[in-house]
């Protein structure tokens, strides 16, 4: 597991019924990209995060493959329509095979 | 005809903000920062004080707004992290006897200060706890973890005050900081004035001159994507002007940093700001 790595995730606590959400998550992460030499000048592997789902309530919202072009803490803000109360996840998945999640819970009135 | 009119207006909103600070109010998740006021009286040559956040793009600006935005947020985390970690041959961590860090809202304001007829920046505090009370290494001065602690407790006074002592014990430092601020050096023969003071809101080619207010360090630039400590940024300048820094942590340096956070008084501090 790549060190230093946390996941954040911002949703809104509340909201109404379809009403349009947005959603912002970052997870820190040095993104190595397989590109770089060290000072030996071999190559340091790649280590990138390489997918990005977002699900609620178990229906995928968005699933993102990312290649070694995108830079650190990769960030994205996305919108989602709300129908009813549920949870949102979020799930990074690593090079290593790690694998990090988030889970925010939203109350839709 | 109703395309002349518009490109007029256009033009006219180009050239508008590029030669002096813009009006913009920042208000971070719901606090107001103080980013323009009446300069201190011993300036003589300023008659209002910004803070550098007014001196950038909007894009820029708009990354401080919100803590989720602000990349410095990421440093800040480590921070935490490295305030709670246990080090060094007494077994302690910061938070072994700062149980709250919150109790360190104020101390940013103040800084520096003079300590036993020494002046002492926050990052000598943090090594003092570090060699003597942890028996721990002491960190660079501008290390990543160093800059993610003083960021951390210094965020824990965001929206205060700057107000620095400059009488008493400090004079004789604040002079000589002055005495630097205005001293040319270097082949371009250049004072921090020459830039920060008889030019600010101008372009230096394709950079804005700002103030050169540092209420906001450590500050997140965009350039280097990491926390940079004040001492870093003074020796940044002086390579711009192709003189030789001082040391990050040597006299010159924090005499310079009390006069310039003498020069910020009344500027709400920004920690951690973002700038280019």
């Amino acid at each position: 597991m790549a060190s230093g790595v946390k996941p954040r995730v911002k949703v809104p606590k509340k909201a109404a019924a379809g009403d349009v959400i947005t959603i912002k998550t970052l997870i820190s992460h040095k993104m190595e990209s397989g590109q770089r030499k060290d000072k030996d000048g071999k190559v340091i592997p790649r280590s990138i995060i390489n997918r990005f789902v977002a699900d609620f309530n178990d229906q995928n919202l968005i699933d993102v493959i990312l290649e070694p072009a995108i830079s650190t803490n990769p960030y994205f803000k996305f919108e989602a329509i709300v129908p009813e109360s549920g949870e949102f996840k979020f799930t990074w998945y690593d090079d290593d095979g790690a694998v990090y999640e988030a889970a925010k819970k939203i109350k839709v009135s | 005809m109703t395309i002349k009119p518009i490109l007029v207006f256009a033009l006219v909103g180009l050239t508008g903000p590029a030669f002096a600070q813009d009006s913009s109010t920042l208000n971070i998740d719901g606090a107001n920062m103080v980013t323009e006021i009446a300069a201190p009286s011993h300036m003589e040559n300023v008659d209002t004080i910004y803070s550098g956040w007014r001196f950038r793009s909007t894009e820029t600006q708009e990354l401080e707004l919100d803590d989720f935005d602000n990349p410095a947020f990421v440093f800040i985390d480590q921070g935490i992290d490295f305030w709670n970690k246990v080090e060094g041959s007494a077994g302690k961590a910061c938070a072994s006897c700062h149980t709250n860090v919150e109790d360190f809202a104020g101390l940013r304001a103040t800084l520096p200060r003079v300590e036993g007829g020494k002046l002492v920046s926050m990052e000598n505090l943090i090594n003092d706890c570090r060699t003597e009370r942890m028996g721990a290494d002491a960190w660079k001065w501008s290390s990543s973890k160093m800059t993610a602690v003083t960021g951390l407790v210094g965020l824990q006074s965001r929206g205060m005050p700057m107000s620095v002592a400059i009488d008493g014990d400090a004079a004789p430092f604040w002079e000589r900081g002055k005495e630097l601020y205005y001293t040319r050096v270097g082949q371009l023969d250049m004072s921090c004035s020459n830039c920060h003071e008889d030019n600010y809101g101008v372009m230096i080619r394709a950079d804005h001159l700002s103030q050169g207010q540092i209420n906001g360090f450590p500050t997140y630039r965009l350039k280097n994507a990491k926390l940079n400590s004040i001492h870093a940024r003074f020796k940044g300048c002086m390579k711009n002007i192709r003189a030789q820094p001082y040391k990050e942590g040597s006299a010159e340096f924090q005499a310079l940093e009390l006069y310039l956070a003498s020069r910020a008084e009344g500027l709400s501090i920004e920690t951690p700001s973002v700038r280019n």
